[in-house]
């Protein structure tokens, strides 16, 4: 343990800087399908092991990394519009704990069938991409490429929603959902349609994770409490909030790792993600509790 | 234009319409008056499709309104401007105007439709980047109807414009009702301040409990005892 605001601080700050990257794509998706739908995806990281799975075996059989990865972000697009139509739809209606405990229904659905289908086996794609060395810190380009394709998506799907007649539609069916119809906008297929942007984004963040991280059934459990603390402590809901709170959360988790231990830092961001919850349980940038 | 025959409607088991028929032609201005409860609000809603109506026949040009699905009717060239103005409040002002363009036919006339509201409505123009729930309520009404009008309808369904404004603002609400008219669309007004919607209407209805009792042109309801005494407080 050592502490002092050295060289290896700043790589560790850095570090943090390059996780948030991703755990802001991470928490964007989930922030997005619950703004406009209003309903949880509790088996959010594991529609992104669904993509990462999908994403190993398109690259396994042959196929280009890129190629793979698209087929990737498509096949989860789909997996999100699928679970939109088939158990969402179904329960939109019903309580909110019907909601969480139909989706929760699906994580374990989802992990009992990744297990059965591609055993317990830790997989990856033995892709190396090595690392940078800049003064003493060492950044590997997986975590730098994962950053900036991260930060880029983000910025398109912001001109989307800022920009585009849907992306608009879906940000306004955030903020009153009933006058919809007299828009002309049919709520049903922007649910559709922010369902699979949903599921796109967490296809991305699958073919980003690839790059850096084991892939096996159970890996949603080791990202999804994650996300899902960082959408909570931002504010369910507001993409912004997320935004931040990745960047708090992740600095939280690279610097406490490096000053103590890896498991220290996530103690310590659950801490204080327990803390703010207590003062400002709508979370930092959550209009509604 | 608008046919409405024996139209009835309600919410669950509560009844608010009893067999509505009633019709606007192009270029009228039609209010509806009545009482609070009287079912004004319920039958704007009943027309745009925000609620199905439970029997009788609707028509606009033509098209049956009850056969079309409600995300349709604006199709038709029915914007109806809800009660409480409804504008997205953390959208800016210009992306409600965009979001009142949603419709494919619409989207292709949005720059020239955005030239004309912001001319007729100057002030919404400076504001465009603002967020709508930062404008004043006489602005959020402007925005409002300015959002219907991005659809380009043939008939404007206004809900209780002048609800919780001042009263000089509500002056100038009722003069922008005047200035739409005059722009050429066809208008069915639903108000509880009688007096105000009587001068500026053409012909209106008087609805009571869910059922209409009168049907006069403007001129005649305003010199009519019982209703200046009913609603008008004189």
């Amino acid at each position: 343990m050592d502490c002092q605001l050295d060289i290896f601080f700043l790589e560790a700050v850095l570090n943090g800087l390059l996780l948030a990257g991703l755990l802001a794509l991470l928490a964007l998706g989930l922030n997005l399908i619950f703004g406009v739908i209003d309903v949880v995806w509790i088996c959010y990281a594991e529609l992104v092991m669904i993509g990462m799975y999908g994403i190993y075996y398109a690259h396994k059989g042959g196929v280009p990394l890129l190629l793979a990865a698209l087929f990737g972000i498509l096949l989860v697009a789909l997996a999100g519009a699928v679970l939109h139509q088939v158990v969402i739809r179904p329960v939109l209606d019903s309580a909110p704990i019907n909601q969480l405990l139909v989706t929760g229904g699906v994580l374990f659905f989802l992990q009992a069938a990744a297990t059965m289908a591609f055993g317990v086996d830790f997989r990856n794609l033995g892709i190396r991409f090595g690392s940078i060395t800049l003064a003493d810190m060492s950044f590997s380009y997986s975590r730098i490429i994962t950053f900036g394709v991260a930060l880029a998506a983000m910025l398109v799907l912001w001109l989307f929603l800022s920009r585009t007649y849907v992306g608009i539609a879906i940000r306004a069916i955030a903020q009153d959902r009933q006058i919809m119809p007299l828009m002309g906008v049919d709520q049903r297929r922007i649910y559709l349609i922010t369902s699979a942007i949903g599921g796109g984004l967490a296809g991305l963040a699958a073919a980003l994770m690839v790059l850096q991280y084991d892939i096996y059934p159970q890996i949603g459990l080791q990202f999804g409490p994650l996300i899902f603390m960082i959408c909570v402590l931002g504010g369910l809901g507001s993409l912004i909030g997320g935004f931040v709170a990745a960047f708090i959360i992740s600095e939280f988790i690279a610097i406490g790792g490096s000053c103590f231990a890896t498991e220290w830092g996530y103690a310590i961001a659950f801490l204080f993600f327990m803390v703010v919850i207590f003062i400002r349980p709508q979370g930092l940038f959550g209009g509604r509790s | 234009m608008l046919e409405l025959s024996d139209i009835d409607a309600g919410y669950g088991g509560f009844q608010a319409l009893f067999g509505i028929s009633m019709s606007v032609q192009p270029g009228e201005v039609v209010a509806v008056i009545g009482s609070n409860g009287a079912g004004k609000t319920t039958l704007l809603r009943v027309i745009s499709g925000l609620l199905p109506a439970s029997s009788g026949a609707m028509s606009m040009e033509g098209v049956s309104l009850r056969q079309t699905p409600p995300h349709r009717i604006i199709e038709t060239g029915i914007a109806h401007v809800p009660e409480g103005r409804r504008l997205f409040p953390r959208l800016s002002v210009e992306s409600n105007l965009k979001i009142g363009a949603f419709i494919p036919a619409a989207r292709k006339k949005f720059e020239e439709r955005l030239a004309f509201v912001y001319e007729l409505f100057p002030r919404l123009k400076e504001r465009r980047a603002q967020l709508a729930g930062t404008l004043s309520g006489g602005e959020q009404q402007m925005c409002a109807i300015a959002r219907a009008l991005m659809s380009g309808p043939k008939l404007v369904l206004l809900d209780e414009p002048s609800m919780g404004l001042a009263p000089v603002i509500v002056a100038q609400v009722f003069d922008l009702v005047r200035r739409i008219r005059r722009e050429g669309y066809t208008v069915l007004i639903v108000e509880q301040n009688v007096r105000q919607v009587l001068k500026i209407a053409d012909r209106a209805y008087l609805l009571e409990v869910g059922r209409i009792k009168a049907s006069e042109p403007a001129a005649e309801l305003v010199a009519s005892d019982e209703i200046r005494k009913a609603y008008m407080g004189i």
